[in-house]
């Protein structure tokens, strides 16, 4: 089976203040595929990942160089809107972090800002969702509750579900296991793989475990360069690296 | 030696942080103690509802509904100035003004807080007033509006101030994740940002309305003092709190006047007092609501 190349970074540069975070990135993510990123704190997998769907835009004064293409499209050319990229590559953050409001709206915020209007449409969509987030049968009998009294863990599917609701393309994952538990942790892997059949995949993890189980490819960061990117696997069993080597077998990091 | 020593500052510091509740309890059953006597002469009912004040007259009368009326119409007409002007601001403060124009501004809104309110008297006497009056033909330009005014201006500080602290409280995460779904900045204002610190800016506007209500040295300056049923915002009125400072000068010491006086300002207190603990309570389901520690 070869996979198509869903999202290329090309050369890319990323700068905060003048301080360079990210240092001539390149790398294939392919479609339909788990592409892990692994690298100890402050190497720039957080900044690497928020390019892909232009959340680095909320922070002032950086700039980039470089480019990131999503099926071809540049999506920093000015022609490029944030708002239709981020329809089609979501993201799932460190903390889980739903909104102060219901279960039900929370999935359904996404297409209510979207101008659906449509309530069956949204109700079956909230339903698809949670379903496809594995939170369906844990929460269906308490919709309309805050989302704030679910556990941790739910909580953190219940911010996939809301991707899932809007998001057709792509889901980035920003450590999502880093504030749960290892059931929990080990409900979102399995998750994970199940999406993986509709949605390309990108998990930044502090977890060499979870990279190895969970993706197909893994990139390995330090101090904003990529050392080595290749099937995990091979990244795992003999990497080219002596770096990488050092890092996966806990040497540092 | 040194726990005897470590005795008596605790026993100090307790003392010191005690003092606060004492001066409350204190002040409160001097305002009982002094006010209830009213109520031998007239009703509660008549003292609250009773149109006519005429505390001087040879046969005095104690109806102080348009005191009460004075100061509703004031403050509430102070809250259409505050209310925009304060919650715009801050709104502008937290998502528009970028770090440059936010450490101007500020310090700027800090310090017309900090402003005396004879300071502010003194602006709407000679500003305002001339104005108004010109502005609608009338024989004085001291008048509800006037007070309105010139509260509503004093009260912004204190709503952009305590609104923007709501609107930073919102996490920095609640708007991540609205914007990774797609929403631009204005849906993430209004339909994340704003509900999240809705109640947070409740309480801001009710705590700016507790501080335009008991506002007294503005409004005996401005609002011209006429202790008459208001009808008009371009009248003179009385508030309460001005009627207090006006007449307990005058007032013969445990004479009927005087204990009236009294009781209009244990009803004041009663008010802000229930404006505050309202406002306690909107605050403190706001920090739960946030997942921000009680
Ligand atoms: N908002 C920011 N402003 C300035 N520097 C930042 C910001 N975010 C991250 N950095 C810096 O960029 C580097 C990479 O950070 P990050 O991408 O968060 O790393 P990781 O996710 O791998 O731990 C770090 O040195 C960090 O200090
Ligand atoms: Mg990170």
């Amino acid at each position: 089976m070869h996979n198509r190349i869903k999202i290329k970074a090309d050369s890319i540069n990323f700068f905060y203040n003048k301080v360079q975070a990210l240092k001539n990135i390149n790398i294939d993510i392919l479609e339909k595929q788990v592409t892990a990123i692994i690298g100890p704190s402050g190497c720039g997998k957080s900044t690497f990942i928020r390019l892909l769907n232009r959340m680095d835009e909320l922070v002032p004064h950086t700039s980039i160089t470089g480019k990131i293409y999503i099926d071809d499209v540049d999506i920093f050319h000015t022609s490029a809107d944030p708002v239709e990229i981020r329809k089609r590559v979501g993201m799932v953050f460190q903390k889980p972090n739903p909104f102060p409001k219901s279960i039900f709206e929370n999935v359904s915020y996404g297409l209510k800002i979207n101008g659906i209007k449509d309530k069956s449409f949204i109700e079956e969509k909230v339903e698809m969702s949670l379903k496809k987030a594995a939170l369906w049968s844990e929460v269906k009998d308490r919709l309309h509750e805050s989302a704030l009294k679910l556990s941790g863990g739910q909580q953190q599917r219940l911010c996939i579900a809301r991707c899932l609701a809007v998001q057709t393309e792509a889901i980035l994952f920003d450590e999502p296991c880093a504030s749960l538990d290892p059931i929990s942790t080990a409900k979102i892997e399995e998750l994970i793989l199940e999406l993986k059949k509709e949605y390309t995949i990108v998990i930044v993890t502090h977890n060499m475990q979870q990279a190895a189980r969970s993706s197909d490819y893994t990139a390995f960061f330090l101090l904003g360069e990529l050392i080595e990117f290749g099937k995990t696997q091979d990244i795992f069993t003999k990497p080219n690296d002596s770096k990488t080597e050092a890092y996966i077998t806990g040497r540092f990091g | 030696m040194t726990s005897i020593k470590e005795k008596i500052y605790k026993w100090i510091f307790a003392t010191l942080a005690f003092s606060s509740l004492v001066f409350l309890i204190g002040i409160i059953i001097v305002l009982f103690k002094e006010g209830m006597p009213i109520f031998k002469e007239v009703t509660a009912f008549k003292f609250i509802f009773g149109k006519s004040w005429y505390p001087t007259y040879s046969e005095p009368e104690f109806g102080i509904l348009p005191l009460i009326l004075g100061s509703i119409w004031v403050t509430l007409g102070a809250i259409f100035i505050c209310v925009p002007l304060g919650v715009g601001s801050a709104l502008y403060l937290h998502e528009l003004a970028g770090h440059k124009q936010r450490a101007i501004l500020k310090p700027i809104i800090e310090i017309l807080a900090s402003i005396p309110s004879v300071v502010f008297g003194f602006f709407g006497m000679v500003i305002v007033t001339p104005f108004i009056q010109k502005l609608f033909h009338l024989p004085t330009g001291l008048c509800a509006l006037n007070g309105s005014l010139i509260l509503g201006i004093m009260a912004t500080p204190t709503v952009c101030s305590l609104a923007e602290d709501a609107l930073s409280y919102v996490p920095k995460s609640f708007r991540e994740a609205s914007f990774a779904v797609g929403a631009n900045r204005w849906q993430t204002l209004t339909q994340v940002v704003m509900p999240a610190a809705g109640s947070g800016i409740a309480t801001a506007i009710i705590l700016g309305m507790s501080r335009a209500i008991g506002e007294t040295m503005t409004v005996l300056m401005v609002t011209g003092g006429a202790a008459v049923m208001p009808h008009s915002y371009l009248e003179p009125v009385r508030p309460m709190t001005a009627a207090i400072a006006a007449e307990m000068g005058e007032a013969p010491m445990g004479g009927s006047h005087y204990h009236a006086l009294f009781a209009i300002a244990l009803i004041l207190f009663l008010v802000t007092l229930v404006f505050n603990i309202i406002a306690e309570i909107i605050s403190r389901r706001f920090r739960i609501k946030l997942g921000l520690s009680g």
